[in-house]
């Protein structure tokens, strides 16, 4: 519901991402953390939410 | 209205004479037209200055928050569902009380009558469902039902959840068509439009916060905007401290707010600041089927683990 409220507010929808991995997925973290850079990469640098940009 | 008056005096009356209760918790008029203030009956005497009308819009929920006394009061359908917040969130016991449900016809916007008039309104007298409000150059009569605040116009729970004694007769429940018109239309914009959008609601802002304070959800001893250490959010009037402010507040609300408008009601500022709730409030239906305070058997979605949660947001 956070990440919801978050996108109703404006935030683009990959930009905050959720995952569930356990400390012995390795191979997991390392794969989403290159999607979720991935992703964030693609929608450019963040303005909302960050102070002095508003 | 007249009959309601005299019944919630009688009811109240009974009830400090009879020592039942410590205090009787209800509305009394303000000192300016179209305002009621929230009022602690502690003797027969005083409960004779209890009232009701179209203008009792804050939520009294509010003030039963960690009571030790026995209390009596006066509870609209939303109410009852943050009494019900209440007893489910321990901050007051259901033997503590002995609720007077009053069943509700919504509460008209006193902003939006002020604008049919030129000059200030004066008075406003009712009969019925008919208001004759008045400044020093006019009087106009209108229909309480054709005023009423937004969240009384989208309210499926007039009649209170839970009750000791009810006022007068259950009124009829409205079936809405589209009641989630409003959140819908935010979700069709694209993410900068709903960004400005949400700036632009928050342009007044004065970060007073009344509509904190006027909810009967915002308990915490100390509230996250007040904390300094950490300070989790700047104090200042930047634009980002003050949405950081309305989206945290809001979100502490999920699964608990009852769209009762208290919040919006105590806003000086006229900001829609139940734009905020109102996304939750429809999540909370559709992920959970889940109404705030309609159950003191139930805790809120988000205060516990189901294993069939929707969780397709986790990858
Ligand atoms: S009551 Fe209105 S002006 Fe005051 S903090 Fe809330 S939204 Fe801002
Ligand atoms: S957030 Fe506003 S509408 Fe929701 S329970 Fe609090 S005061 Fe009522």
């Amino acid at each position: 519901m956070m990440a919801n409220l978050l996108e109703h507010m404006g935030m683009e929808k990959d930009r905050v991402q959720f995952s569930w991995i356990s400390s012995a997925e390795a191979t997991k973290f390392a794969t989403v953390a290159r999607e979720v850079a991935q992703s964030v990469e693609a929608l450019g640098p963040n303005t909302k939410f960050v102070k002095g940009s508003d | 209205m007249e009959s309601y008056i005299e019944q919630i005096r009688t009811l109240a009356v009974d009830l400090l004479k009879s020592g039942k209760v410590d205090v009787v918790i209800g509305y009394r008029r303000g000192s300016v037209p179209m305002a009621t203030v929230p009022f602690m009956a502690r003797t027969p005497e005083q409960a004779k200055q209890l009232t009701w009308d179209s203008h009792c819009t804050l939520n009294l929920a509010n003030y039963l928050t960690n009571r030790q006394e026995k209390i009596g009061i006066i509870a609209k359908g939303c109410d009852s569902r943050n009494i019900v917040n209440h007893i489910v969130e321990n901050k007051i016991n259901r033997d503590q009380l002995h609720i007077i449900g009053v069943p509700c016809k919504g509460m008209v916007n006193p902003k939006e009558l002020q604008t049919l008039l030129d000059d200030e309104i004066i008075s406003c007298a009712e009969t019925g469902s008919t208001l004759t409000i008045a400044s020093s150059q006019a009087e106009i009569k209108i229909e309480r039902e054709d005023h009423l605040r937004n969240n009384c116009s989208l309210c499926t729970h007039r009649n209170p959840v839970i009750y000791d004694d009810l006022v007068g007769e259950a009124v009829e429940e409205p079936v809405l068509d589209d009641p989630f018109k409003d959140v819908n239309a935010i979700e069709a914009m694209d993410a900068d439009e709903k960004w400005n959008y949400f700036d632009d609601l928050l342009d007044g802002c004065i970060r007073c916060y009344a509509c904190r304070n006027a909810c009967p959800l915002c308990y915490c001893p100390t509230c996250f905007v007040d904390e300094s250490d950490p300070q989790w959010v700047g104090k200042g009037q930047n634009d980002t401290d003050i949405k950081t402010f309305h989206f945290l507040r809001a979100f502490h609300c999920a699964g608990r707010c009852t769209d009762c408008g208290a919040c919006e009601a105590a806003c000086p500022m006229d900001i829609h600041v139940r734009a905020f709730t109102r996304k939750l409030i429809k999540d909370s239906k559709e992920l959970f089927g889940w109404e705030a305070g309609m159950d003191i058997s139930k805790r809120p979605p988000l205060d516990t683990f189901a294993p069939d949660d929707p969780n397709d947001f986790i990858k």
